[in-house]
């Protein structure tokens, strides 16, 4: 591999990198490193100019290998190999030395920034005359797609895709799809009736051919590559013959235990150890809750739901049943949790009976919900001045520093539904600013102002029942700073209702792990580029959208879902697809049949062959992440691309600056 | 369990009652506490605000005494004495330049500090490190449905919530429950109680006092515990001002939590200064068996 000719490229960046590492000197520097052919910088080699510049140094200087100095392989590794290979050369030629997140992005010091950029240069030189040509691997691709979360994002994005011809199957954990806005009244700043826009899209998944929903199921493991996902779901127990249930609902009104708080009322309301959560749910069928049913839990029970059941659903031998499932492409629509609004304890949230969360709100004020729509404090009585608290949890660094970015909105659709049911009731808004962003939300703003709502700009500082001045006895008082008027307030109020802020869900990162992809530091599901690839992650053929991402509203999550359906289609739409061929193989001469690599490989992907008494890699189902070349206790799987005699000469090169 | 002990200047005057119920606490939950030598003011009152590295000087040189004496966890019971302290030895160990000159002040009185000596609150050491189940054990009688608001102060949480959550600190309803008593829903219980204002803002003060009195009274308490010499000494002796301004007619005993304890414990009132105290106690704790 002596006499191969080097090209180095070192990129500024604009100033990003040139800002800090003197990139003349890295250049001049590379040019008298060993079988370097030429050097050059240039401002941004990711463009087109830039570009050039690689594929004519192949053809002109009959270059063999090149090495970019520029910005993380995760960016532009895809970028420059394509231009190699665009130029003639195998692109696994071209390797790329990260001299901006590794360097000029995390280093103070000019110098020290250099000479760390001619050390990660000099390594990728050093490695390079060990490169061998590879070729990407061509696998088939399934045309089904998993979409996982029956919300408004991943009804949408099944609908969307399911439109199209492909086969979906809609996973979801509940006993209906419909998630949060199946609770909501109305939605802003349209004031639409959330049920409304919802139900028909619900029922359309439902009744769509192409979509194969696993309701109160959830994903247990996945398994596979792009465009070959195996995937395990575990369909939960109902304790209900599917085929059977009508959904009459005849059994839920039969049976004995009547007490169970309801999940889809927040707990304002009753169900039945049977129940269907709500009267639009689909798919529209009964389910036993285990931990409550008297037969289940083993006590004694005349069940009267068999009973009152004509069609004889009921099955209490009914066992959780695990179906594994191919597809090529998922999209995960987990959404959100309401954040804890019990943690921030100055509000009194669970110890003070008006004081309510904003689902609960959404349910009080909602025709179908446990008061029939009206607006009720715990006695029973209509609220004579209502106090609603913004950013509870949210731009709070105890809690989460980022913004829900919807709870203005909605806050103001509350002040609106009071003074709608109740005008004469008093309505203050405690906000910290008001972020009325989207289409037509400054004209809601406008509009809940001219309805005669309080706006007081201050963070409320604590809610209590202790009454201290006249008028306040029976009252909770909400003590707030009026920043506009530079005075404490205190406002005796009925009921105080918690903007509560929009959390990642509690098992956000568990389920990140089961699809092999990551969280961001606030929790919510890490999108590989937050501007130009926001529903795509890091692992190929995995794409998000909704809430699950970030909080955001309903329009977002709709556009967003599409987005992700679309790219979801772009990519089963193909007969195959290209995967990276960096990955591990084994001498059978070597191999001595130990069994180690096979069992640590968390993909599967290598194989015991008997016949010949060796481990073998399945090529498809590698995803080169080096497990079985560290664990052989022989050295003898190596992955491609990553050979330890590459290794090595990296690091004599980073050394030998 | 051996501990060295701050007293503080109130101990000698006001709170009197604070320190004598606290030695007595602590001797009958076999915890050995060991008086600082020479010790003097904490730093405490408005010298920060007008002087501050002198102030730091001066609560560093407690320290000092406290590592020269072995370095155990140095105990104070006043809230005050224990915040000053703790902050003293926080910054002492995040500001280089301050370590270097409180180091040089106290060079000149022949001593030095290294930032090893842990400050204490006496609440904190019994019910974490002697434990709540160990106090239950030695309780003689039951403060059974004693109904106590328990009131932690502005200072003792607040701002690092070094052994409890800052805004709604729960070690003392804890202590309360572990010796059979109630501790009520206190929604006031880290309100300031006026503290120094009293002297000069008295209007201020009465204003804070009466908040913290009426938050105990609303709720049924039957007697408001503290952990303060300051808090005890506002909230008892100004409740006749505050139902003068307010036209309130409060008569809630104010007791140390360490008193409170110290009935549950068996000690005599006489060793508790239970008889001192401005609004009698012997109503409320006549309720409980003996």
């Amino acid at each position: 591999m002596a006499g191969e000719k080097i090209g180095v490229y070192v990129c500024h960046c604009g100033s990003n990198i040139a800002g800090k590492v003197d990139v003349d000197e890295v250049t001049r520097w590379a040019a008298e490193q060993p079988n370097v052919a030429v050097a050059r910088e240039y401002k941004y080699m990711c463009s087109d100019p830039g570009q050039d510049l690689i594929k004519r140094d192949i053809k002109e200087h009959g270059i063999t290998r090149a090495v970019v100095a520029a910005c993380s392989p995760t960016m532009h590794e895809p970028t420059f190999r394509k231009a190699a290979g665009d130029g003639g050369l195998n692109p696994f030629l071209l390797q790329m030395a990260n001299i901006r997140e590794h360097c000029s992005w995390v280093t103070e010091d000019g110098a020290a920034a250099t000479d760390k950029a001619k050390r990660i240069l000099g390594a990728q030189i050093h490695r390079l005359p060990l490169n061998v040509p590879l070729e990407p691997i061509e696998v088939p691709v399934n045309a089904n797609v998993m979409v996982v979360g029956g919300g408004i994002a991943g009804i949408e994005a099944a609908l969307k895709l399911a439109a199209t011809g492909k086969k979906v199957y809609l996973i979801e954990r509940e006993p209906s799809i419909g998630g949060h806005m199946a609770m909501f009244d109305k939605t802003f700043p349209t004031l639409d009736c959330a049920a409304c826009i919802l139900t028909p899209k619900m029922s359309a998944a439902g009744k769509e051919p192409n979509i194969e929903m696993l309701a109160y199921s959830e994903v247990t493991e996945v398994d596979g590559y792009v465009g070959n996902f195996k995937v395990k779901v575990k369909k939960k127990a109902r304790f209900i013959d599917t085929d059977k249930c009508t959904g009459c609902g005849l059994c839920t009104e039969a049976c004995v235990v009547r007490k169970v708080p309801s999940e889809f009322d927040q707990g304002l309301s009753k169900r039945s150890a049977v129940y269907i959560p709500f009267p639009q749910a689909v798919p529209l069928r009964a389910t036993i809750d285990s931990t409550r049913c008297l037969t289940l839990t083993g006590k004694k029970c005349k069940q009267p739901c068999v009973a009152a059941c004509g069609p004889a659903a009921i099955d209490f031998e009914q066992q959780d049943d695990t179906v594994e499932l191919e597809v090529g492409a998922i999209i995960m629509a987990t959404g959100f949790e309401l954040w804890d609004s019990r943690k921030e304890q100055r509000y009194g949230c669970g110890k003070l009976d008006d004081v309510i969360t904003s689902l609960e709100f959404e349910r009080i004020s909602n025709a179908s919900g446990p008061t029939g729509g009206h607006i009720l404090c715990k006695d029973g009585e209509a609220p004579k001045s209502v106090a609603i608290l913004h950013c509870v949890g949210s731009r709070d660094e105890n809690y989460q520093e980022f913004c829900s970015r919807v709870c203005c909105m909605y806050s103001l659709k509350f002040s609106h539904l009071i003074k709608e049911h109740l005008p004469e009731t008093e309505v203050y808004e405690c906000y910290i600013d008001m972020r009325s962003y989207g289409k037509g939300y400054e004209e809601f703003y406008k509009r809940i102002m001219d309805e005669g709502v309080n706006f007081i700009r201050g963070r409320a500082a604590e809610v209590t029942d202790v009454a201290l001045e006249k008028g306040e006895e029976g009252h909770l008082i909400v003590r707030v700073e009026d920043t506009l008027l530079g005075i404490t307030r205190r406002l005796p109020v009925d009921m105080v209702i918690l903007s509560a802020g929009l959390a990642p869900r509690a098992d956000a990162k568990a389920t990140a792990q089961i699809f092999g992809f990551g969280c961001s530091a606030n929790g919510f599901y890490l999108e590989r580029h937050p501007k130009l690839e926001p529903v795509s992650t890091v692992t190929d053929g995995i794409f998000i959208a909704g809430c699950c991402q970030y909080p955001k509203d309903i329009p977002d999550t709709v556009a967003q879902a599409g987005a992700a359906a679309a790219c979801a289609l772009a990519l089963v739409d193909n007969a195959t697809v290209k995967v990276e061929p960096t990955i591990s193989y084994i001498d059978h001469e070597k191999c001595s049949g130990c069994h180690i690599c096979v069992g640590v490989c968390p993909h599967a992907a290598i194989q015991y062959n008997e016949e010949k008494g060796v481990a073998e890699v399945v090529e498809a189902a590698c995803k080169g992440c080096g497990v079985c070349v560290a664990a052989c206790g022989s050295g003898v799987p190596q992955q491609r691309g990553y050979l330890d005699e590459q290794i090595f000469a990296e690091i004599e090169g980073a050394l030998a600056v | 369990m051996k501990y060295l002990y701050f007293p503080g200047c109130s101990a000698e005057a006001t709170g009197r009652a604070y320190d004598a119920s606290a030695r007595a606490c602590a001797a009958a939950l076999d915890i050995e506490l060991v008086d600082l030598e020479d010790w003097n003011c904490c730093g405490s009152t408005s010298y920060f605000s007008i002087r501050e590295l002198e102030s730091f000087g001066v609560s560093a040189r407690n320290l000092a005494i406290a590592q020269e004496m072995g370095g155990m966890d140095l105990i104070a019971t006043c809230n005050a004495c224990y915040t000053i302290l703790a902050k003293t030895n926080r910054y002492f160990m995040d500001d280089p330049t301050l370590h270097e000159e409180i180091n040089e002040a106290l060079a000149a009185a022949g001593r030095r500090y290294d930032g090893n000596v842990r400050v204490r609150h006496l609440l904190d050491v019994i019910v974490n490190d002697l434990g709540l189940e160990a106090v239950s054990a030695r309780v003689r009688r039951r403060l059974s449905k004693l109904r106590v608001a328990c009131y932690y102060g502005c200072q003792l949480s607040r701002p690092m919530g070094t052994f409890d959550d800052p805004e709604f600190p729960v070690t003392m309803d804890q202590l309360v429950e572990a010796v059979g008593g109630e501790p009520i829903d206190y929604p006031v219980k880290t309100k300031c109680c006026g503290g120094m204002l009293m002297l000069t803002q008295e209007d201020a003060a009465l204003k804070l006092c009466h908040e913290v009195l009426q938050g105990a009274a609303q709720k049924g308490a039957d007697v408001i515990i503290t952990a303060c010499p300051l808090c005890e000494m506002n909230v008892e002796a100004y409740q006749p001002m505050v139902n003068k301004a307010y036209g309130t007619d409060f008569h809630i005993p104010v007791m140390y939590f360490t008193q409170l304890l110290g009935v549950a414990l068996g000690i005599d009132d006489r060793t508790l200064e239970l008889d001192k105290q401005l609004v009698p106690v012997g109503g409320v704790l006549a309720k409980v068996p003996v």
